[in-house]
């Protein structure tokens, strides 16, 4: 395995920095500074995590066998149900912009915080409120409407805590506009001298992208969250069939902000892959302005395919065919990142540090969990599909797949400048690769399963579905025991981990010049001046930036 | 960068202009979320006026045309005393700062008062959506009372989030007002008025979407 080439065997931990110039619980609930609150959000999200983990655990157990011997069926839909608005609201859509974003966007852009240093505390105040309410809505016995909370279930008929678990998503929703809001201001005013717009690392431009569908994505589910709010609480409403109603319509509404969401779950996931793959093949990126307007080109046409989650709600044809073809649009500028990576890679020095095993999942995962979306938006094959293990298979390989295996790759990545500390480096391979095994064998069987017809959604199956389904729930064991293993070594690093020095991987990027961890204001001696273009690695120079 | 100013620098802005330049540009996309959150709201309304023009015009027609007309003037004047408040700070005018400001808050409460009533009214008329609902239209004869209903609804929700935003914007214009009492504005620190007054400007013209769609469709009948 690798070795740990920048990091002089010397680095000693810098006596002051942003984790230790003050040490009371209310100079970490209080502080305004992005680092901190990237590591609150760290902490959260990863009990959020857990929790969402064990839901997923849960469903798995319960799909061993065919019968529905471990939970009655309301069981088993409350089970998937908090998996999902768990994972959903409270993981994936902070996870990478919450934590990473918080606390690399300034130092990359060589500012000493976000714009709104107080807003953003603010937002992590809205996320756990958010959080405390869903944990609220569990405690009281669960909600079952699935996370899309469809009318007229959700609206009239679920006899659960659909009202608390729509206030969770609906405050947590806030949090996530504000931080949006945060990283655009920033990446728009607080740029270091010299870093234009094309030298910007892409990681910034990803989140750009992801902050633009936050604000603009966000309040119209907020919105149709109180419209169903209201409905259950007043008796009437929007949604209601009896009033001439369309709960169609709350799909519309619904799918309008939750399928661009699916973008706030990769942009972010992509930003790091850009990272991560440079440094550790030595080379500039392949095609930097494609790359940057991908990001933007997924979020505007991200906002155009909504409709093809309802090919078979009522939907007219034409404007299911107009959503189809919008839906194999957003696959180019996909496919172009994918294509740009592996271009990178081609004659670059490459090492295979951990980070980097973790960013040939991502590649290898989206592409598959890519591919597979073409299937669900083509109209013909989606009839097949529509609601069977297919879906559940494919949105995992994009979410899990993806977004997840790119907070890993970030994580890791990033580590020793939020810690100061290194990772023992073949462990943390090791679970890399524990953690591909364990989701192919988790997931790869959906599909199948999925193509031969199971539903998803039902506590019991046929039984001739079980031999697939063992083998998931088996690669679900050891896909828990790959996300497990990096807890450990995480906290063995941060009281034990060798010094990392400001740049262990020798990156570029202005977040590597300033001490790890950077102290407080980020640069000490004074704003940055950047004098060169983004991922000036020594291979590929003749890629030049206009 | 004026050196009366410095202290006015939050310490992770390099100068003034850089933090007004970032404050406003925030401001703008917190708008710019606001018009998706009532765009929500505009599209289902679009959605069942379509399908629904009978009950429409039904529940429209029996809005109370003055009140919204008057409401609608004073939101509009409120706006002028707003923005002459922006412009009494910007000129360091502490008392006629003040002066708008008051009465721009007094012009906000007394929208948010008539519309009380008007909700009063409709509750005593039980054109409250519920059990108790009843609505019966001599010139549309096709509207169907659910339908009708359902616009009833969608009025309540959106005049309701309307009022919600004029409540939270007189909040910070008592803020305001504090502040100003105080004396803590000046040429150089306008930026609270001036942001407020974007918010201000912003729930008007959501109310001048809200008048035309809600209290004025087909009128001729």
């Amino acid at each position: 395995m690798s070795t740990i080439a920048a990091r002089p065997e010397s680095a000693l931990m810098p006596k002051r920095h942003y984790a230790n110039v003050k040490h009371s619980v209310a100079s970490w609930l209080l502080t305004t500074d992005h680092k901190r609150i990237a590591i609150l959000y760290l902490i959260s999200i990863t009990v959020f995590f857990a929790v969402g983990g064990f839901f997923a655990s849960m469903i798995r157990l319960e799909l061993l066998t065919p019968k529905g011997d471990l939970f009655d069926g309301d069981t088993y839909n409350k089970m998937f149900t908090l998996h999902g608005i768990i994972m959903i609201f409270f993981f994936l859509i902070p996870s990478i912009p919450a934590v990473l974003g918080n606390f690399l966007i300034p130092l990359m852009v060589g500012a000493k915080d976000l714009a709104f240093p107080k807003i953003n505390l603010l937002s992590w105040y809205l996320y756990i409120i958010g959080g405390l309410l869903a944990v609220w809505a569990l405690v009281k016995g669960g909600v079952d409407t699935g996370w899309t909370f469809y009318t007229p279930y959700s609206s009239t008929y679920a006899k659960t805590e659909v009202f608390l678990a729509v206030s969770a998503a609906f405050i947590a929703g806030f949090s996530s506009i504000l931080t949006g809001l945060n990283f655009i201001v920033t990446i728009h005013k607080m740029r270091a001298p010299g870093l234009t717009w094309f030298r910007l690392p892409l990681f910034v431009w990803a989140h750009y992208a992801t902050s633009l569908i936050q604000i603009l994505g966000t309040p119209v589910v907020a919105i149709t969250l109180v419209l169903v709010g209201v409905e259950r609480i007043w008796g009437k409403g929007i949604f209601d069939p009896s009033l001439g109603g369309d709960p169609v319509l709350f799909q519309h509404l619904f799918w309008f902000y939750s399928h661009p969401a699916v973008y706030i779950m990769i942009l972010p996931g992509m930003g790091v892959i850009s990272e991560v793959i440079t440094c550790f093949s030595r080379k500039r990126i392949f095609g930097y302005e494609f790359i940057a307007f991908s990001s933007l080109a997924i979020a505007i046409v991200g906002f155009l395919v909504w409709g093809h989650h309802m090919f078979v709600s009522t939907q007219s044809t034409y404007a299911g065919m107009v959503f189809s073809f919008l839906t194999f649009l957003v696959a180019v500028p996909s496919a172009i990142k994918v294509f740009n990576w592996t271009a990178t890679l081609y004659k670059g020095e490459i090492t295979f540090e951990a980070p980097m095993l973790y960013a040939f999942g991502f590649i290898g995962l989206f592409t598959i969990g890519g591919l597979t979306g073409l299937f669900l938006g083509a109209m013909a094959t989606d009839i097949h599909f529509h609601d069977t293990y297919f879906v559940v298979a494919h949105f995992h390989y994009v979410m899990v797949g993806g977004m997840v295996m790119g907070f890993m790759c970030g994580l890791h990545f990033w580590w020793p400048k939020m810690t100061g500390r290194m990772y023992p480096a073949t462990i943390a391979s090791i679970a890399a690769i524990i953690v591909f095994i364990g989701f192919n064998l988790t997931f790869f069987p959906q599909f199948i399963l999925g193509y031969l017809g199971m539903p998803r959604r039902y506590h019991e199956y046929a039984a001739e579905f079980q031999v697939l389904n063992v083998m998931s729930t088996a690669g679900a064991s050891i896909l828990g025991v790959g996300y497990a293993i990096p807890g450990f070594y995480f906290m063995w690093s941060l009281f034990f981990g060798p010094a990392a020095g400001p740049n262990p991987w020798g990156a570029k990027g202005l977040e590597w010049q300033t001490q790890s961890p950077p102290t407080t204001f980020n640069f000490d001696e004074g704003q940055p001046i950047v004098v060169e273009e983004a991922y000036a690695y020594s291979i590929g120079g003749s890629e030049s930036v206009s | 960068m004026s050196h009366s100013s410095d202290s006015l620098v939050a310490h992770h802005f390099e100068d003034i202009e850089q933090q007004n330049e970032s404050a406003v540009l925030g401001m703008w996309l917190f708008l710019g979320q606001e018009i998706m959150f009532f765009g929500g709201l505009f599209a289902v309304y679009l959605v069942y006026r379509f399908k629904y023009p009978d009950a429409w015009a039904a529940g429209s027609t029996d809005l109370d045309i003055t009140l919204g007309t008057f409401n609608t003037v004073v939101l509009l004047v409120s706006s002028l005393t707003m923005a002459m408040g922006v412009w009494s700070a910007q000129t360091g005018r502490q008392k006629s700062l003040i002066r708008y400001l008051l009465a721009t808050l007094v012009l906000g409460s007394t929208f948010l008062v008539v519309k009380f009533f008007e909700y009063k009214h409709k509750w005593d008329y039980h054109h409250v959506p519920g059990p108790s609902f009843s609505f019966q239209s001599e010139h549309f004869p096709n509207a169907a009372e659910s339908n009708v209903q359902l616009f009833y609804t969608l009025y309540f929700i959106m005049t309701g989030m309307h009022a919600l935003h004029m409540v939270i914007g007189a909040g910070l214009l008592i803020w305001l007002i504090v502040l100003a009492w105080k004396g803590k504005f000046g040429p150089h620190n306008f930026m609270k008025v001036e942001l407020t007054g974007f918010y201000w400007h912003f729930v008007d013209i959501v109310w001048v979407f809200l008048f035309p769609l809600l209290y004025l469709i087909n009128r001729h009948h």
